[in-house]
């Protein structure tokens, strides 16, 4: 059995929390926060150990690995501590504040190899899956352009004061929604090396974004659209999707469904020209315990059996992450122009 | 009390549908009024549905007042509310952080309701913090039948994935002495929380969770689950039977057959004749 420790108990944290201990191959061993609330409650109903200060946690058990699920601000710190110390490590998206910060970690995990991965969970959406696999068969022909989207109600009226607010400390759309999407686009359609036309726009926020735009292109030449908007009501919840437009067609992805069009059909592939819908029930990946999506327990699965193996992993590693922190940098320039 | 065999389900009206975002969109669209829906419920309750089972979403209050105000009309008409409805939460957390949706959300000042010294005493007593948040919520509820109110999947297998199995049997205890209803469970790992149930000293609980043919959002495999409807006591209520769209109803109703205990199936539609139809599969198989 691995053992576990967990920093960080927001959202992200518990959900992480209540993945990580019912894991077959996983015992929760201790957690930290600093919040007395969080730390009471879960010393009193699940018997984890708890913990105000990270270091001590880190030191005083013997950890396998951990998950820092901390504003980003702290993931260096924190993230730095973990891999010096020998243990594996899961962090939430995004990776690092600066481009420096994170090539240090980066290196760090390699020289010490040490598993580590990043929180992107769309990658284990099926869906997702399913249009990479896609793409990378040549299924559309020459790419003509991409979109990649999302949107959601998280700021809807005016307010401030949380760290999601401040934005010296990742607390904005781009960061929080827009990683997302970026993450995505690189990781299924390619790198992108160059924004224009970027715009950090403020709704309801006073000091970060609540909705980023940018024209990005990719290493291939490509170019798309990059859309997202945290303070759009007309959505129930973060709605994430990507949409690729090529010679031979074209494919709509979100988490529940794709929508492909071909101009001719694809044998191989069993696809009828025109419309074909396939739906996530046909890509889910099986999880032994669901909480919020399969995506969750997914990536901990993967990140789990990479530490039982002591291989790296090829999906939503550090460098991966750090790549996405280097086209937010690239977009917060350019916004700035 | 034996639960009816339908329940009627609410997910069409708040734009949820696990298949399709666009078509999600198009029911947002189509209930935008609240008539809209009472109309499709009246529609339910002439074709013989009696029960409605509903997320505690604010519009649901609305719902509510209107059956207040025709106490004729809803007379035999129970609802058994689902707490809570998540999203709100959830996108109150991404913003406010746990600490802060928890000021946002207990009704009055969440420090003068715990006056002697606030979340340092709040922390001593979350079972208190739990009930605050079931009397918010059942309070649109004044007044209507509710003889079982289910607590969400996404707080029930949170609680299940932390092993923090007392807070059910607080959860179990509250719903029963202060609201005299039997306390139900909707879950993503149906086999665990029986067992994690069952550890806790609840026998025979309603637990409402995914049962279809092809083993969507069935955690852990579809053998396992069919295995615990086979031989375990509960009373399972079914729910995306038909998969989320992936099943044809006859085919998703026929499998339900093969396991007798099932008491109930819940599910939502938006036409009369849809709601009929599997209406009258579900009592001719179950």
């Amino acid at each position: 059995m691995l053992k576990a420790g967990i920093i960080g108990l927001g959202k992200m944290g518990i959900s992480h929390a209540a993945i990580v201990s019912p894991h077959k191959d996983v015992d929760l061993v201790a957690v930290c926060d600093t919040s007395s609330l969080m730390l009471e409650g879960l010393k009193k109903f699940t018997g984890v150990k708890v913990y105000d200060d990270y270091r001590k946690m880190i030191d005083s058990e013997t950890l396998d690995f951990i998950v820092v699920a901390t504003p980003t601000k702290f993931h260096y710190p924190m993230v730095k501590y973990a891999l010096e110390k020998g243990i594996h490590t899961f962090c939430e998206k995004p990776f690092s504040l600066t481009i420096r910060e994170g090539e240090e970690l980066v290196s760090l995990a390699e020289k010490n190899n040490l598993v580590n991965q990043v929180g992107y969970h769309n990658h284990f959406i099926g869906t997702f899956r399913e249009l990479k696999r896609l793409l990378k068969i040549g299924i559309l022909g020459d790419l003509v352009h991409f979109t990649g989207e999302a949107y959601g109600p998280v700021v809807t009226k005016p307010k401030g004061g949380t760290w999601r607010s401040d934005p010296g400390e990742g607390g904005g759309c781009l960061f929080d929604y827009a990683s997302h999407v970026i993450n995505l686009i690189q990781e299924i359609i390619g790198s992108p090396v160059s924004a224009e036309g970027a715009r950090l726009k403020k709704i309801y926020s006073k000091e970060v974004e609540d909705a980023v735009y940018s024209v990005l292109t990719l290493e291939s030449g490509l170019s798309g659209i990059l859309s997202v908007n945290w303070s759009d009501e007309t959505y129930r919840k973060m709605s994430t999707s990507i949409t690729v437009i090529g010679k031979k067609g074209k494919i709509i992805c979100d988490a529940t469904e794709l929508k492909i069009y071909l101009k001719e059909p694809d044998a191989s592939e069993k696809l009828e020209r025109g419309w074909t819908m396939k739906y996530i029930t046909d890509f889910a990946i099986p999880v032994d315990f669901y909480l919020r999506g399969e995506e969750y327990s997914a990536q901990i699965d993967n990140f789990v059996k990479h530490v039982i193996d002591r291989k790296p992993t090829e999906i939503n590693n550090f460098r991966q992450a750090l790549e996405t922190d280097r086209v937010m940098e690239l977009i917060i320039a350019e916004s700035k122009r | 009390m034996k639960m009816d065999k339908v329940l009627f389900g609410d997910n069409q009206f708040f734009a949820v549908n696990h298949l399709s975002d666009e078509k999600s969109r198009e029911q947002a669209i189509r209930f935008k009024d609240d008539s809209a829906i009472i109309r499709v419920l009246d529609q339910a309750i002439e074709t013989g549905v009696n029960t409605f089972m509903c997320t505690t979403h604010d519009r649901i209050a609305n719902i509510c007042d209107h059956m207040r105000a025709n106490p004729d009309k809803y007379r035999d008409f129970k609802i058994f509310p689902g707490m809570p409805y998540a999203h709100k939460y959830a996108n109150a957390v991404t913003e406010l952080g746990i600490v802060g949706t928890i000021k946002q959300y207990v009704p009055g000042n969440i420090f003068s309701t715990f006056a002697k010294g606030g979340i340092a005493y709040l922390s001593k007593d979350f079972l208190k913090l739990m009930e605050i948040f079931i009397d918010a919520e059942m309070k649109m509820f004044k007044g209507i039948k509710t003889p079982v109110i289910f607590i969400q999947n996404v707080i029930v297998d949170m609680i299940l994935g932390l092993k923090a199995y007392d807070a059910f049997a607080a959860y179990d205890m509250y719903i029963r002495k202060k609201y005299d209803a039997e306390p139900g469970y909707i879950t993503m790992n149906m086999p665990a929380l029986l067992d994690a149930l069952n550890s806790v000293g609840i026998v025979n609980p309603i637990i409402c969770s995914s049962i279809n043919k092809i083993g969507f959002r069935m955690s852990g495999g579809k053998e396992i689950y069919e295995k615990y409807l086979r031989e375990k006591e509960f009373r399972p209520v079914a729910m995306q039977v038909l998969a989320a769209g992936a099943l044809r109803p006859k085919e998703a109703i026929e499998y339900l057959g093969n396991f007798p205990r099932i008491e109930s199936v819940l599910f939502g539609a938006s036409s009369k004749a849809h709601i009929k139809e599997t209406k009258e599969l579900i009592e001719q198989h179950l």
